[in-house]
Order: structure tokens, then C-alpha cells, then sequence
């Protein structure tokens, strides 16, 4: 494998990887802990319409898909809080509306869309360094967020009137958190795409929530657990040649069959 | 200045939608009163510690609490919910609940400090679960999580402490201990504790009101006792009888 990393595109690959591993490790931790799974898909989803709006302006993709995906996780976040809609049906407004515009903006860009299957489905061993390095970006800020913020993210997740009766700020927390799963799905949309940006969300907290009670020790487990699924995922669909999202994803829940059943039969928590 | 007075309402009316929960409250909390609000579920019991807390705005009247808007004055108050929903598995320590308690101290950004743990260890010792501290919340049982909530409002050392229903999952030996731990805090600290178990009111506390979305009553125990046997025709009557858990599971309103 290591000779492998002689290549930029597969050094690109690996630092992808890593990348989306510590983004979804991190973030994916809070998605589970606070229940936000399908509020992040609908984010995940709305996300596409910004996709399309790249293709439209003819800029790179990613870059549009941030403001559109940060706009869908305040507005989600809006609708579901501040309005009488229920918090499922603002995931569904949001989720489809940013889908049909993405595909409106797709079908009215010049000509063919090229790589859209990637943005899709993933394409881990085509991310240019630019994007990488976008990518790194959004990772620091989301640890930096998530150092700054980790207590009282805790607290929102574990009993959020309380903690605003204590003087947290619950409501703008819960927005920064949701911009927070924005980022990360940035981050992931590239390696994994946008139809499975949720599962490496949730697989890996869920993994570690099952061998650990303590926040710190879940984020780093998760990380970890997804850092490497990312890379093996990546070596497999290498080997094999393989879709590499879907490879991580079915890597991943492989994982997770074995850990619950380990989980059930051997180890206790730590 | 309106020194000693600690809550006040004046003809706060309050309806979910279209039902009207709370009819011209009119009632006046002065400093280190204990007082226990009681009334049958639906009486508007947990609604009326809400309004204090701001969490939920009158339609109509005026609130006042420690002489400012009930916002304002929320980081004085520590307060027990009667229904805290979350699951067994959310990773999180007995510690770690009490520290939520410290939160309004410490700024975004911010770690808590010794003072605030060793805050958290006293209030623990008083509920009797300093030697939990590192438990995982969920595998403790109904009681033992109640006494961490209860430790949880007092680490927020308020200066007024509202309980709902706080003895409803814990066990009678402890009930003893735990209303001489608030006959202790009393002296220092303004008290109001909702129940629908009238049994305790005769014992330990000073004040009572009845609650049936209008105030039946509010006055000293003394008299009140009276007043409860004379009422025995309102509400008050009803929940002397009602059992300890609500069996549709839905909260007070």
C-alpha cells in the first residue's frame, strides 16, 4: 500500500480519507448523541442544489455547495424551531427543495455535467488538491468549534431546557451545530457523495457508542473507527476497483455487524 | 423596593391553544418561604413553575421574579423537572449532569473550575450519591437519578429552588431525608415544590396553594390544613387518591 502513496492522485486519496474520517468522527458523535440523523440527511440532500448551482456558474462545485448547505441547515434548524412545522416535515421541505433546484440548475447549464456521479456516489481517488485542501480547512474549524464549544454542546444534547434555563444561548447553539453537520457534509461529499454522506455520519459514533459512556473517549473512538474504515475502504476499492464511497460504507457496516456482535458476547464498556 | 418578595404574580392567565390552564393567578412568593403548590395533574402545577422560569410566556398579567422580568432572573432559580426524557445509553457521567449545573458560570470557551467541581461534590454529598460520581447516568435507577437532578438545581447555588414533583421515584426513607435537607436549605433559600401528594404538606412545609387553574388558596399552612378539610369538595380532594405516576405518561400541564 505504501508504494501506492507514490501517486498524487492516491496521496490525494489518502489525505481524503483521513480528512473525512476526523469530520465525521467528530460531527457524527453529536448526530447520534443528539438524535439530528435525519435532520442531516435532509441537510445532506439540500446540499445538491448547491452542486448544481457549480455546474450552472461554472465554479468549482464545493465552493457552492457551502453557503447552500450552511442555508439549509440554519433554515431547517428555523422552520423546525421558531414555526408550528414539525421538525421531520421542515427535513422533507428542505431535503427535496434543494434536490429540485439542483436539478434544475444541472439541466439548465450549458451542455453535459460532467463527474456528476461523483459528486453522487463519491469519487475518492479523483479530489484534487485544491479540494483537499478546502477540506482541511472545514476540518479545523469544525474541532476548533467543537473544542470551543464541548460542554455545552453536551448539555444541549443531553436536556436542552435546562440548559438554557442555565444561560446557554440553546438556540443558537443548536444552529452552529447543525452548521457544523453542514461543514462535515462538505467535507464527506467528495469521497463518499451525497446519497451516503449520512451513513458515514452515523456508522462510526454508532460503532463507538456501543464500547464507550464517556463523550470524550466516543468522539475519539468514532474518529478513529472512521479515519480507518476510510482508509481500508479506500485500499479495497483501490484493489478491487470499486465504487470507493459505497466500498467505505459496506466496509463500515461490516464493522458494525462484528462490533454489536462482539459488543453483545464479549467486552464490557469502558 | 419590594425587598423580600421573591416571585410575584398578577392575574396571569395561561391556555395551551385553546385550553386555558391558568385563570388570574394572583400569588405573591416572599423570601425563605417554602411553599408547595398542590392540585390534581392538569391543575396547571408544572405550567405555573414554567412561567417563572420564562420558558413559557402568559397570555395575560404581569410576572416578577426577584423584582426583574423572568428571564432575567432564571440564573438565580435551580430547578427539578418532573420529567427529564433521555436514553439510557447517552454518554454521560453523574458528574457531568451536575457540572450542566455550572454552565451560566462559565463562558463559552471556558473549562470549569475547581470550585464548580467541588461545588458539584458537595451537592452530591447532600444527596446522598458522592460515591456515583463517575457512574454512567443511565444505569442508575429512577430514585438515584431523581436525587442527581435534585443535586443538579442546587448546583446552580440559587436563591430559588423550584421542584416538581421531586419525590416521586424515591423511596420513603430517603423522602424523610430529603425534606430535612430542604427544611436545611430553607434557611438560606426561597423553596416552592409542587406535588399532588398532600402527605408531606402537613409535615414539613410552611405555606401552601391550591391549584386547580384557578388559586383555590394561598396562605399558611396552619390555616390552610383547615381550608383543605373545608375543600375537601375542590379539586384538592381528587388527588389524595391519584397514583404517583401519571399512567398516561403525559406531563402536567
Amino acid at each position: 500500500m505504501i508504494e501506492l502513496l507514490h501517486y498524487e492522485f492516491m496521496r490525494n486519496a489518502f489525505f481524503a480519507a483521513v480528512l473525512v474520517g476526523i469530520a465525521c468522527g467528530i460531527v457524527g458523535a453529536f448526530v447520534v448523541i443528539k438524535k439530528i440523523v435525519f435532520i442531516s440527511g435532509g441537510i445532506t440532500h439540500a446540499a445538491f442544489g448547491g452542486i448544481g448551482l457549480g455546474y450552472l456558474l461554472n465554479i468549482n462545485p464545493v465552493l457552492t455547495a457551502i453557503p447552500f448547505s450552511l442555508f439549509s441547515a440554519i433554515a431547517i434548524g428555523i422552520l423546525s424551531k421558531k414555526t408550528k412545522i414539525s421538525e421531520d416535515s421542515a427535513i422533507g421541505i428542505i431535503w427535496s427543495v434543494g434536490m429540485a433546484l439542483g436539478i434544475l440548475f444541472i439541466s439548465l447549464s450549458p451542455g453535459y455535467a460532467p463527474d456528476l456521479f461523483g459528486y453522487l456516489f463519491g469519487s475518492i481517488l479523483t479530489v484534487p488538491t485544491s479540494d483537499i485542501i478546502m477540506m482541511l480547512v472545514l476540518d479545523i474549524i469544525i474541532i476548533v468549534t467543537v473544542l470551543l464549544l464541548y460542554k455545552e454542546l453536551h448539555a444541549l444534547s443531553f436536556d436542552e431546557e435546562f440548559s438554557m434555563i442555565v444561560g446557554v444561548p440553546t438556540k443558537t447553539l443548536y444552529l452552529i451545530l447543525l452548521c457544523l453537520v453542514a461543514l462535515s457534509i462538505i467535507v464527506l461529499i467528495r469521497v463518499v457523495g451525497i446519497i451516503l454522506v449520512i451513513a458515514l455520519l452515523t456508522i462510526p459514533a454508532t460503532i463507538a457508542k456501543q464500547f464507550t459512556s464517556n463523550l470524550k473517549n466516543l468522539v475519539a473512538l468514532s474518529t478513529l473507527t472512521a479515519v480507518v474504515s476510510s482508509i481500508i475502504g479506500l485500499w479495497l476499492s483501490y484493489i478491487f476497483d470499486l465504487p470507493s464511497g459505497a466500498t467505505i460504507v459496506l466496509l463500515l457496516a461490516f464493522v458494525f455487524i462484528i462490533s454489536t456482535g462482539i459488543r453483545k458476547f464479549m467486552i464490557p464498556k469502558v | 423596593m419590594k425587598n423580600n418578595i421573591v416571585v410575584e404574580l398578577k392575574d396571569v392567565c395561561f391556555s395551551y391553544t385553546n385550553i386555558s390552564v391558568l385563570e388570574s393567578i394572583n400569588i405573591t412568593i416572599k423570601e425563605k418561604d417554602f411553599l408547595s403548590i398542590i392540585g390534581p395533574n392538569g391543575g396547571g402545577k408544572t405550567t405555573i413553575l414554567k412561567i417563572i422560569l420564562g420558558l413559557l410566556e402568559p397570555n395575560k398579567g404581569m410576572v416578577y421574579v426577584f423584582n426583574a422580568s423572568a428571564k432575567k432572573a432564571r440564573k438565580h432559580i435551580g430547578y427539578l423537572p418532573q420529567h427529564i426524557s433521555f436514553d439510557f445509553d447517552f454518554p454521560i457521567s453523574v458528574q457531568e449532569v451536575v457540572l450542566m449545573g455550572r454552565l451560566g458560570k462559565r463562558g463559552i470557551g471556558r473549562k470549569f473550575t475547581e470550585t464548580d467541581v467541588s461545588v458539584c461534590m458537595q451537592v452530591l454529598e447532600k444527596v446522598g450519591m458522592q460515591k456515583y460520581k463517575n457512574s454512567e447516568l443511565g444505569k442508575l435507577s429512577g430514585g438515584q437519578r431523581q436525587r442527581v437532578f435534585i443535586a443538579r438545581a442546587l448546583s446552580t447555588e440559587p436563591r430559588l429552588l423550584l421542584l416538581d414533583e421531586p419525590v416521586s421515584s424515591v423511596d420513603t426513607q430517603w423522602q424523610q431525608a430529603f425534606y430535612e435537607l430542604l427544611h436545611d436549605l430553607n434557611k438560606e433559600i426561597t423553596i416552592v415544590l409542587v406535588t399532588h401528594d398532600i402527605s408531606v404538606v402537613s409535615t414539613y412545609i410552611d405555606k401552601i396553594a391550591c391549584l386547580n387553574k384557578k388559586l383555590y388558596y394561598h396562605g399558611s399552612k396552619k390555616e390552610g390544613m383547615h381550608k383543605i378539610s373545608e375543600m375537601y369538595e375542590c379539586p384538592v380532594q381528587l388527588i389524595t387518591h391519584t397514583p404517583t405516576h401519571d399512567p398516561s405518561g403525559e406531563s402536567d400541564k
